[in-house]
């Protein structure tokens, strides 16, 4: 490669003279390069964006005529009750799903760091593999694990315990703890990845440090790994804050194609509001209060996440 | 101190090794399940050992969806989004990176911005203009808007920006390489690990993808494999030996090609959070 260098380094000279026209070149050649995704953008981004904003201000069923409706499709779902019950659940479920999830993911990854531990390989491995699997295979497994039946899995194992049978799809938190389970066991082991490699950032010699002093485990935790891991903690909260507000497919395996109140989440609600009653309008009211909803959990945790490091920061000093 | 050590390597194991059953636990319960016969997995209590109904319960699955057309149209899916995704983003990354021109800056904050931006929000136009394509349960429907890919993008740009060095591709041109050849022959043999780790987690994404393929993809013989296994819970009297079955036998493959290529896995999970 150094010999092609200087070899193409000795032509300098003889093309400097076209340097005009290849500006135009570039620019050519880079508008072309980018269009692709600038029409499409066009027109499955921008385009549907700015229409849902349009549609929610029309009743429209797909097939007649638009009538304007002005405010009326928001107060139609805002004096709906189960619109408030599937922000409710999203975010309760949101919660149930992800705040320990982060917390355990922290754990485990902290503990797969140790360097105490063999086999670490192995232990990865089994934690990571039910990420690799689809969200629907999850949702089934778990929808027959939850069963409504005495003898479901996870009834059979409450029995042991003197527990009642629960039913599951139609108790008010059994349902939100079925699901909010589906989304820890799926994404425990993402973060517990995610969080691993932020570890073994961190040089050894902190700890080495602090064990001197005699800091306990969990002062080590606290004091190095967690201000030292801010990025990774605040890219994990994020997404799973928005992979949380948009929660779907679990419900909507778990408690059947019609869905239930306990378990219903936002997308749920507008997706049988567009796609079982036809009601394109109120759908789409519902995506623009999803989308703001979005916006404003992303700037609140934004603010929290950087105050909750900057705290850490000073006592690290 | 010693002693300090053996307990908190005996903790260490024990916790990581009930973390790592529970995380297993599933697999094999859907094994199973897989394997019994539906009024064996309703008996109480549950069965816990494999039974001898695998081939049967397999072939329930494959008399109630087209089980094998499923997951054809997800490979497909699946494996054209990625090329088609891999060759736009570098192409767009590149541009992005390495040719100056008017209002670049500018167009790359917009893609930086639409990653903001729910899909939900446009889901129920998105579905109009598919209608209107008269695209409507055909595989186009979910492949031609799956090949937007802001983040990949971004996350190229990023890579060819720090894996490209200027001098290389001055001195091509210099050499009268135009501007495509430049890709072709000297970025693209350089973002071949990105290349790997970007197709992963498209592949992932797009084959785990429920929500876009459940609403346009309508008819059962277009189906993906995800909205196929859903249709397996449609029956009212359920046989879980059956529908696991179906679950089991589309994450076997799932799992193997995992387990082949674990490391790499692993890796473009942590590349691609991390770089951004």
């Amino acid at each position: 490669m150094a010999e092609e260098y200087s070899a193409q380094a000795e032509k300098t000279s003889q093309k400097k003279k076209s340097a005009f026209s290849r500006r135009t070149w570039d620019m050519i050649a880079g508008y072309s390069f980018i269009s692709p995704f600038y029409i499409l953008f066009a027109v499955f981004g921008v385009f549907p964006i700015f229409f849902s904003f349009y549609l929610a201000f029309f009743r429209w069923d797909g097939l007649n005529p638009m009538e304007f409706v002005g405010f009326n499709n928001f107060v139609i779902i805002f004096n709906d009750p189960l619109f408030w019950k599937s922000i409710y659940n999203t975010v309760i479920i949101g919660l149930m799903g992800t705040a320990p999830q982060l917390v355990v993911a922290l754990l485990l990854a902290f503990a797969l760091n140790s360097v105490l531990l063999k086999y670490k390989g192995i232990f990865r491995l089994a934690i990571f593999l039910p990420y690799v699997t689809s969200i629907v295979a999850v949702a089934i497994v778990f929808s027959v694990i939850f069963s409504n039946q005495e003898s479901g899995l996870a009834n059979t194992f409450l029995g042991f315990f003197g527990v009642d049978p629960i039913t599951w799809t139609r108790s008010e938190w059994g349902a939100k703890f079925a699901i909010a389970a589906m989304v820890f066991w799926r994404w425990v082991g993402y973060n517990t990845i995610i969080y691993l490699a932020g570890m073994q950032a961190i040089p050894n010699d902190l700890y080495e440090a602090a064990k001197m002093d005699g800091a306990t485990v969990r002062q080590q935790i606290w004091h190095i790994t967690i201000p030292m891991l801010k990025p990774f903690i605040i890219f994990s909260v994020f997404t799973a804050t928005i992979g949380a507000l948009q929660v779907f497919a679990e419900p909507h395996i778990f408690q059947g194609r019609g869905g239930r109140p306990e378990g219903i989440t936002i997308v749920l609600y507008l997706y049988r509001d567009a796609f079982g009653s036809n009601f394109f309008g109120t759908a789409s009211a519902t995506a623009i209060v999803l989308f703001f909803i979005i916006i404003i959990f992303s700037s609140l945790n934004m603010y929290f996440t950087n105050r909750i490091g900057r705290s850490k920061k000073v006592e690290v000093k | 101190m010693k002693k300090q050590n053996m307990w908190a390597k005996i903790g260490l194991y024990a916790f990581l090794t009930i973390a790592g059953l529970l995380s297993l636990f599933p697999f094999y319960w859907m094994f199973v399940m897989a394997t019994n016969p539906n009024n064996l997995i309703n008996q109480s209590p549950p069965v816990m050992t494999p039974g001898s109904n695998l081939v049967i319960n397999f072939q329930n699955v494959l008399d109630s969806i087209p089980f094998f057309q499923a997951m054809l149209n997800s490979l497909i899916v699946a494996t054209t989004i990625t090329f088609g995704v891999l060759l736009l983003c570098s192409l767009a990354g590149f541009a992005f990176a390495k040719l100056p021109f008017p209002g670049r800056t500018f167009l790359f904050v917009l893609i930086l911005g639409t990653m903001m931006i729910p899909p939900q929000l446009g889901l129920i136009p998105s579905y109009h203009i598919i209608t209107q394509f008269g695209w409507l349960s055909d595989l186009r429907a979910v492949i031609v808007p799956g090949l937007m890919n802001a983040f990949g993008i971004f996350w190229m740009r990023q890579y060819i920006s720090s894996a490209v060095p200027d001098e290389i591709i001055e001195a091509a041109r210099i050499d009268g390489c135009s501007t495509f050849r430049i890709y072709w022959n000297i970025v693209v043999p350089v973002i071949l690990p990105a290349f790997a780790t970007l197709g992963i987690i498209v592949f992932m994404a797009i084959w785990g993808d429920y929500l876009w393929p459940l609403v346009v993809l309508q008819d059962q013989s277009t189906h993906t494999i995800q909205v196929a296994l859903r249709s397996l819970m449609d029956d009212r009297v359920r046989d879980f030996g059956m529908i696991l079955s179906g679950t089991f036998w589309a994450t076997v493959p799932l799992i193997i090609v995992f387990l082949l290529f674990n490391r790499l896995f692993i890796k473009s999970i942590t590349d691609g959070a991390v770089k951004s």
